[in-house]
């Protein structure tokens, strides 16, 4: 690991005015599990190291590190981006009004990694084969930006732009999610394909959000595919097929088949990408019927 | 891991406090000074092992402010004023904590090298759940690899280390 110089803001002003001094040269640090790691095979090799664990317990910045309602946002759950993963996982309010949130989250790596990455850190890492990035997009969340110049928000759907690439700018910390509940009588899924280990990367994950509607009519679906490419994917191609159209067996095939023009997954020892492909579509087909078993049940008594 | 405790004086070292194992230290080193590195050659505790050196084996397990954390991808200077327990801050007045007594008495290993990160897992568990199921210490323990494969023993002393709730010595299997 190269020499550097760790500095622990106490308030985001600090934090804003560090990025601003050090620009490129520096990097934010919330759990450090992505950062370090990659500053150990040096392929990140800052000079400056931009602590943010110690905003915690910063005065008026213990939102940072809480699961609220958000009140301006329908109903929405604002999750702090110093929240570690198993905070959401173990969260009762998630498990109870966002389950597919839980879900996810629980599926990263292992008890111990979900006990040190953060939210905002996993996401800002920009990787495209982690598993909470599908779950958000399909269920349509935002993340805010915040800098020295105010804040604005985003869907999720535009974070992430390359390989490990956001759409963060030069100065921005992504301060918190928001996630909407999905509709009371929607059926939700999170398949992650793990064909080696548990606590691998997925070999393809899939998240789904369906809604009914009268008349066994799919009246809303949102599909997010991870592992699938260079970012993590919404499908929007794939939900057209089946917006609007009768739930039946063939409507879903129809659907889920539609997910291969939209994935362009990597070869690598996990599988080759034309496997990939397939299996995208063969997960998205049962994650669509894994959620429309339980829809019209309430979240979470599932 | 090697590279980082040669550079014993550098104009980037900082200074870091550590409460490890009760015990306040004082440390001028490095920001890029690993804890696993820290623990074993700045303070000599050796008893935390380096295993992958990825945060994915489990063998570095050590607690910070009483949650299980992988010392070798934890940063020193990150942990700055936070209160860490090794594998050396288990036994109390010459005796053991109940988890090692349970690695002991149920064979819960076999080379070694992954005891100490499975007894701080365990710890880190029982913690909070004294009386785990099989199915909680197999999900809790996932992350803390037994290259001999050892598992059946170690998930047995897990499982008793506080006592079953029935006063009898639980069997694996029962406990679903």
């Amino acid at each position: 690991m190269n020499d550097f110089q760790f500095h622990r803001p106490t308030s985001l002003a600090e934090a804003f005015d560090l990025l601003a001094a050090h620009g490129d040269d520096a990097r934010l640090m919330a759990g450090g599990t992505a950062l370090v790691n990659q500053m150990k095979q040096r392929l990140a090799q800052p000079g400056h190291v931009i602590g943010l664990d110690g905003l915690r317990k910063a005065p008026g910045l213990a939102a940072l590190a809480a699961i609220d309602p958000a009140a301006d946002y329908h109903g929405a759950l604002r999750i702090g981006a110093l929240c570690t993963h198993r905070q959401v996982e173990t969260s009762l309010v998630v498990q109870r009004q966002i389950p597919l949130l839980a879900q996810a989250y629980r599926q990263v790596a292992t008890p111990r990694i979900r006990h040190m990455a953060t939210v905002g850190g996993g996401l800002a890492h920009g990787d495209p084969n982690q598993d909470p990035p599908p779950a958000l997009m399909a269920l349509g969340a935002s993340v805010v930006l915040a800098s020295a110049g105010g804040q604005r928000t985003l869907p999720v759907d535009q974070l992430f732009v390359d390989y490990f690439e956001t759409a963060l700018r030069p100065g921005e910390i992504l301060t918190s999610i928001l996630v909407p509940p999905p509709p009371p009588n929607a059926g939700t899924a999170f398949i992650k394909f793990l064909p080696r280990t548990a606590d691998d990367y997925a070999t393809i994950s899939v998240a789904v959000v369906v809604t009914p509607g009268r008349a066994n009519l799919c009246q809303e679906v949102r599909i997010a595919l991870g592992s699938v490419g260079m970012t993590p994917v919404h499908a929007t191609q794939a939900e057209a097929r089946l917006r609007g159209q009768p739930l039946t067996e063939d409507h879903i095939r129809a659907c889920a088949a539609a997910v291969a023009d939209e994935v362009d997954p990597l070869d690598d020892y996990r599988g080759s990408a034309s496997y990939k492909r397939e299996m995208a579509q063969v997960l998205t087909r049962r994650a669509l019927n894994q959620a429309l078993a339980v829809a019209g049940k309430p979240q979470g008594q599932r | 891991m090697g590279s980082n405790h040669i550079m014993a004086v550098s104009d980037m070292n900082q200074p870091v406090r550590l409460r490890v194992n009760g015990a306040d230290h004082h440390l001028d080193i490095p920001a890029r000074r690993l804890l696993v590195d820290c623990l074993r050659y700045d303070l000599g505790l050796t008893g935390t092992k380096e295993g992958c050196s990825v945060g994915v084996c489990g063998a570095c397990t050590v607690l910070v402010n009483g949650q299980m954390a992988a010392s070798c991808i934890t940063l020193a200077v990150a942990v700055d004023g936070a209160e860490i327990t090794t594998i050396e801050g288990l036994a109390q007045d010459g005796r053991l904590h109940p988890v090692q007594q349970a690695f002991i008495d149920y064979g819960g290993f076999q080379c070694g090298i992954c005891t100490p990160g499975q007894v701080m897992a365990a710890k880190a568990l029982l913690d909070i759940n004294p009386h785990p199921t099989e199915a909680e210490v197999r999900e809790w323990m996932m992350g803390n690899l037994c290259r001999c494969t050892g598992y059946y023993k170690i998930l047995e002393s897990v499982v008793n280390a506080l006592g079953s709730k029935q006063g009898a010595t639980a069997r694996l299997g029962e406990s679903d």
